[in-house]
Parts: structure tokens; sequence; C-alpha cells
């Protein structure tokens, strides 16, 4: 929805039928898409602490080009055999380029039997999805998805 | 009107896991919106999802706007016993709902 | 619309569009007006199905669709105000109805009757509009299939209305996604109930008979 606001002067270009590159109309103004950037990863070390994140065991499952922004279906499932001692405590899910990093925070457990989520989430624009899972022995393991992001052609502007 | 909806199987074997899914009706105002003449629009939000199984805590979400509008969080348990769960969502601007669901473990 | 996008239709458990469904059915029971008559008092169990997908229908001499017809159905036999076009209660109650009939193939028929506002209907549907001059035909049937900015462009069978679109993030009438379309091209946008609106979706529910409604569908 917020990508409503940068991208809207496109509008009569895109309909005129040249044919525009998803991830070339929904750029950024370089300033924001720095902030927004930092602001990833503020969040991602405030996860963390600080500690290394490793690419594995975690599984995001986003479409690669989304019918729509505002409404994106996701899931994340962690390889783990979810017992007291070895489980997955939490998954947290950011993206790269919304005005605020974070998605959803879950808290699982031992109880959980399966360390699996699925939501719908809201994608602002073209960019990384990043899957977290910090497990009971402190460590933590990501997958990303890289997403294209398209405007609907036809809006109401505000005129329903 | 109705608010919340959670779908919970009515039965299952003990030690098997089971999918819960759950929705809960609201706009999910982002806050980073504006109004035709530039105000922004307030951030109204559902921000907690906690689920407790016989009164214990099985599932925990914390939701963000980038949540989409009538969010839906689908999660797993294990079905230890029969009983009851129940599924209490916080939010912005006092919001509060509540559902439970009974399940007979065998 | 993308396979995930027609999970989330066939998820009729949580489907987005659920929330209008439970309270359709509320105020489908509700006691309305003086009589204190709900719209169940007089429509038994069941009654609804195979409405839907004849709807719109000729009466008097008028193209009707559904929520007008719940309208007067409220006005008339509840003596009830009438609900507001895009108003979650008519929203609820037509979705309420045109789910009794899902699955079920569209039947609307070009005899005598329908002829001349299925003809005003075609002509609309053909005739170029707004600024940017370009007529229902000529997107959604001479180049359907190919995209526009990053959208599928569809034939735009209107299958499962009142609908979940993701872009309103909430349930809307045809009515309202055929104004959206109209202020797309820069046309001034019919008004809700209008005659001409009615016709061009009685043309557009012909054009799709036989195909199976979908209500409540969801789209980007």
């Amino acid at each position: 929805m917020t990508a409503r606001i940068t991208t809207r002067r496109q509008f009569l270009t895109l309909v005129s039928g040249a044919l525009v590159a998803g991830g070339a109309a929904a750029q950024l103004e370089p300033n924001i898409q720095a902030l927004r950037a930092a602001a990833l990863e503020a969040a991602i070390r405030k996860i963390t602490g600080g500690k290394p994140v490793r690419a594995g065991k975690v599984k995001l499952q986003v479409p690669p080009l989304v019918d729509n922004g505002n409404t994106v279906p996701l899931s994340v499932s962690v390889q783990s055999p979810m017992t007291a001692a070895d489980h997955v405590a939490a998954i947290h899910v950011l993206t790269e380029k919304n005005p605020q990093p974070y998605v959803v925070s879950a808290y699982l457990g031992p109880r959980a039997g399966r360390a699996s989520i699925t939501t719908r989430a809201r994608i602002a624009d073209t960019g990384k999805v990043i899957a977290i899972a910090q497990l009971s022995d402190g460590s933590f393991w990501s997958d990303t998805v890289a997403v294209v992001v398209t405007l609907s052609a036809c809006l109401e502007d505000g005129l329903i | 009107m109705a608010r919340v909806v959670v779908n919970v199987p009515a039965s299952a074997k003990r030690g098997e896991v089971i999918e819960i899914r759950t929705l809960a009706g609201h706009a999910m105002e982002t806050g980073f919106r504006r109004t035709q003449t530039g105000e922004l629009i307030p951030r109204d939000i559902i921000t907690l999802l906690v689920c407790t199984y016989n009164g214990v805590e099985v599932f925990r979400a914390e939701l963000h706007p980038a949540m989409a509008a009538n969010p839906l969080i689908s999660f797993t348990t294990v079905a230890t016993e029969s009983g009851t769960l129940e599924f209490k969502w916080t939010g912005d601007n006092g919001y509060a709902a509540t559902q439970s669901a009974s399940i007979t473990v065998v | 619309m993308s396979p995930e996008t027609r999970a989330m239709q066939d998820d009729e458990a949580t489907g987005p569009a659920v929330f209008w469904l439970l309270d359709g059915e509320a105020l489908w029971k509700r006691k309305e007006g003086p009589a204190g008559a709900a719209c169940a008092s007089c429509h038994g169990a069941g009654s609804m199905k195979g409405v839907a997908v004849r709807y719109p229908k000729i009466a008097s001499g008028r193209v009707v669709n559904l929520e007008q017809q719940i309208n007067v159905c409220r006005t008339e036999r509840q003596k009830a105000p009438p609900w507001a076009y895009e108003s979650r209660e008519l929203l609820a109650v037509t979705a309420y109805v045109a789910r009794e009939s899902r699955g079920m193939p569209i039947r609307i028929e070009w005899n005598e009757a329908t002829a001349p506002f299925l003809k005003a209907g075609r002509e609309a549907f053909n005739r170029r509009q707004g600024q940017l001059n370009l007529s229902c035909a000529q997107c959604h049937d001479d180049n359907w299939g190919k995209r526009l900015a990053g959208s599928v462009i569809p034939q735009a069978h209107p299958t499962g209305y009142p609908i979940y679109r993701l872009e309103w993030e909430a349930l809307g009438s045809l009515e309202r996604r055929l104004r959206n379309c109209m202020v797309g091209v820069r046309a001034e946008p019919t008004t809700y109930g209008a005659q001409e609106l009615v016709e061009l979706e009685l043309f557009l529910m012909w054009r799709a008979r036989g195909m199976r409604l979908e209500t409540p569908a969801v789209r980007p």
C-alpha cells in the first residue's frame, strides 16, 4: 500500500503500454532506501544480540511474484526435533524495503511439535523477505527470498 | 459483529501435532498511510496473539504493521490432553478479542 | 491470479472473506422493522440456493441486481431502511446469499425480456470512454492474458462477486470494481445502482454464462 505514494505518478506511463520492469518502477529514493537498510540491520542485531546468523535449516516460502503487495501469503518452517533439549524458540520475519522492518515474531517451544507458521504479510516494494529462527542452543539461522511486487494497474485513487 | 475465527480440530490422538488456524477481523492500519490531504492516519493494529492450552502458554506472536489486514496466523501444537485452547488478541486503542475451542484427545 | 491467491479463495474456514459471511448470516437472522421480520422469516434454510446465478434479473421493466433486490425486500417487506451501496451490511448479506450458489453455473439467458438490457450492456462494454479513451473490450476481449503494468489482464468474468479484493483489503461489489475500472481509464464513474451500470453487470454475467460462481472470490 505505501508503494502507491512513491509511484502513483508512474501510473499514466504504465497504462500507455510501456512495459516497466517491476523493480525499476518501484525504485525507492536512495536516501530512504539507505535508512530502511539500516533499520533492517538494526532490527536483526536486536534479535540476535550481534551473534552470527547462518543460512540454513529455515525454509521461507513466499511467492517470488506477488499478486498484490497488500496480502502476501508466507510460511516459515524450520528443521528441528522440537524436543525440550533442541527446539526452535522463535521465528522472526522481516522485510528489506517496508517502512519498518518487522513483520511478525512467533514464539514457539517444544509444545509446538513442529516449527512452522503461516501468515499473510504486507510487502511494500520489491526486495528481500528474511526469516530468522532462534534455536534453543542460542544459535540463529535464516532463509531469504527475493520478492517482486507490482502495483495494481487500475487504482481507485480514493474514490470508492 | 464477528471478529475472530479459530480452526482447531475437534479431536486428536495423544501426541499428534495439530494445525491451528486463527483469523482476526481487523483493518491493521499501518500508521504509514496518508489521507487525500496528506495527514498521517494513526497506527491501529493488533499487536499480540497468545494461545494457551489448559492454561499453559503454547504459542505467542507479536504482530507489526507489516501484517496484512484481517491477520491470519497458523501454527502447530502437540495434542497433549483433552481440554480448552484459549486465544487472546490484544492491540492498539484497547483492542481485545478472545476465543476458545475444545479438543478431545484420545 | 496466482495459486497462492486461489488457495486463499478455496480456504473457506479462514479465507479473508469469512467475516463478511459470518456478519451476513447474523444479519439474515436479525429481526428488522415494525413487524420484526428477519430475512430468514420468509426465506427458509437452503432457499437461496441457485438465486445469485440468475442475477441481475428483469423486474417491472428494469434490470435489478442482487444488492438492489435485497434492499427491495428490506424496504417493502421488512419496512426497514435500505442499506447504502458498499455498506458492510449490504455486502455481508449479498455475499451470504451469493455464497449459497457457489459452484453452480451462471444462468443468464438472452431472451425477449433480457435482450434490450443486454444490448445496452454490450454497447457499454464496447464503447470507448474516459480520457484514456479505452473500452472494456479493448483490454478484456482483445488483450486478455497480456500484462498491464505487471498485472495479467483477465477476461473479466464476474464469477465471484462480492469479492475480497487484495487491493481493497476488503469485500466489495462488482459495481465498485467497475467504477474502479472507469477511474482507471479516467472516465466519470457511473453512480451506484444506475440502470446503465446494472445493464453492464447483466451483460458481463451473460458473457460469463455457464461458468461456476465462486463467491466470495479473492482477487488481486
